[in-house]
């Protein structure tokens, strides 16, 4: 007997995937703001070396590129309650995700630090400019401008990747997707409306980048 | 029953289970490789609707987790009727997603080859498969070794995911030491340092290629 698939059965559920979506895009927010930010003190400790910062930030970057993020999250979860810390499950989900993109940002960020022209600086530092105003205008701003549509990838991954933060219990769209299938026993058609669902999280997130991007980050032409 | 484990015991666990992600790892890649020479056949082919459909296979890959795409696969084949055993499930579903980033990174080394190789070798009245053989994929592969190396640690690392649905590699292994043993500390320790010895020399070597290709071609 050919299978007869019952997509209503998903749609009874419709509530609680709205709400793991909200989640999961909370979740991501939170992750990408302080993810990129730490980024940035990376990426300035690592381009122009300050010690002992930058190799602090070096093995950082390559522990966290080099194992997977749902080890990361598992360590932090179970294993640094052993050390006294004890993490509830939305707590460990952030830190993960904050420490996974902070760590891919920091490479990133410091590319396009590494791509501000020398006499760019100069030409500030003679305007008599100050050190903060020099970094902000001039070396930051520029940079993120350059490197903004490989971060904006970056926290997209950040994002699919929050689905396994389910398997410590944080109640994101994969956690609501796994409780629905527990109920309907329609795993299949759950879960392909949930990978719809996130694919339109994926658009949609790409699209607030990009207008965020446009708005605030990248270089304003001056008028001639 | 209790069991004792000295850490030699887990360690020697843990190593049998690394040795599944390896396989799993070379596996998904091989096969992905193949799969994504496929794609990106389609993907730049002129048959208008295998494009279109071979755009939504990439982006369908890269837009949703790849914990979704290894329920899909799993809960998809038994909707057949066939019981699925968790590896084959995982080797399924990491070839998809090897296909469609593999394809995606091979895509971007085919067009950075300038157009005039095309009107050249159009011009000897190659077909479009003789262009890809003896001109274009030839130059093409040369700026793909580093980024196609450097993702092979995507893969690797994608192959913890696995454990979720029950494939007993590294990270699954390290759960249920974590659990025998009550230090979950030194288990995921060992299970993180353990990924980092498989992907450390894979990123280091990616990094190398790049700065030798980035050399010579410029």
């Amino acid at each position: 007997m050919a299978y007869q698939f019952d997509f209503l059965a998903v749609g009874e559920y419709a509530g609680q995937l709205a709400t793991g979506a909200a989640s999961t895009l909370g979740l991501t927010a939170i992750g990408a703001v302080l993810g990129v930010g730490l980024g940035v003190l990376g990426a300035v400790s690592r381009a122009w070396k300050l010690k002992p910062f930058n190799y602090i930030f070096g093995v950082y970057v390559e522990a966290i590129r080099n194992t997977p993020f749902l080890v990361q999250l598992f360590f932090i979860f179970f294993g640094l309650p052993a050390l006294g810390v004890s993490l509830s499950e939305w707590t460990a989900a952030i830190l993960a995700m904050v420490l996974n993109l902070g760590a891919y940002s920091t490479e990133i960020i410091r590319a396009g630090i590494q791509a501000t022209p020398r006499g760019q600086i100069e030409a500030a530092a003679s305007l008599a400019m100050t050190r903060a105003q020099i970094f902000l205008h001039v070396v930051l701003r520029p940079a993120l401008g350059k490197v903004w549509p490989a971060l904006q990838s970056q926290i997209i991954i950040v994002m699919l990747g929050s689905s396994v933060c389910s398997q410590i219990a944080a109640e994101e769209l994969t956690f609501a997707a796994n409780f629905i299938q527990s109920r309907n026993f329609r795993a299949f058609e759950t879960y392909v409306v949930t990978a719809l669902l996130y694919l339109m999280l994926a658009y949609f997130v790409r699209w607030l980048l990009a207008k965020f991007g446009e708005r605030f980050v990248s270089r304003r032409r001056v008028a001639a | 029953m209790m069991m004792e484990f000295t850490t030699w015991d887990i360690v020697r666990n843990l190593m049998f289970g690394a040795l599944w992600t390896l396989g799993l790892s070379v596996t998904a890649f091989v096969l992905g490789g193949i799969v994504g020479l496929l794609v990106l056949a389609g993907r730049m082919g002129h048959t208008p609707w295998l494009r279109k459909s071979m755009r939504g296979y990439i982006e369908f890959f890269q837009g949703t987790p790849l914990l979704m795409q290894l329920f899909l696969v799993f809960f998809g084949i038994s909707l057949a009727g066939i019981d699925v055993p968790a590896w084959l499930a995982a080797a399924i579903g990491l070839t998809f997603f090897t296909s469609a980033y593999l394809a995606e990174i091979w895509r971007g080394c085919v067009e950075a080859i300038p157009k005039g190789q095309w009107e050249a070798s159009a011009s000897l009245a190659m077909s479009w498969l003789q262009q890809m053989r003896y001109v274009v994929l030839p130059q093409a592969l040369r700026i793909a070794v580093a980024p196609t190396v450097g993702f092979s640690v995507q893969v690797v690392k994608g192959t913890a995911v696995t454990s979720i649905i029950g494939f007993t590699e590294l990270t699954k292994t390290g759960g249920s030491l974590a659990n025998a043993t009550f230090q979950p500390f030194l288990v995921y320790g060992l299970v993180a340092a353990g990924y980092f010895i498989l992907c450390y020399p894979l990123s280091l070597y990616a990094a190398s290629l790049e700065r030798k290709f980035h050399g010579s071609a410029h």
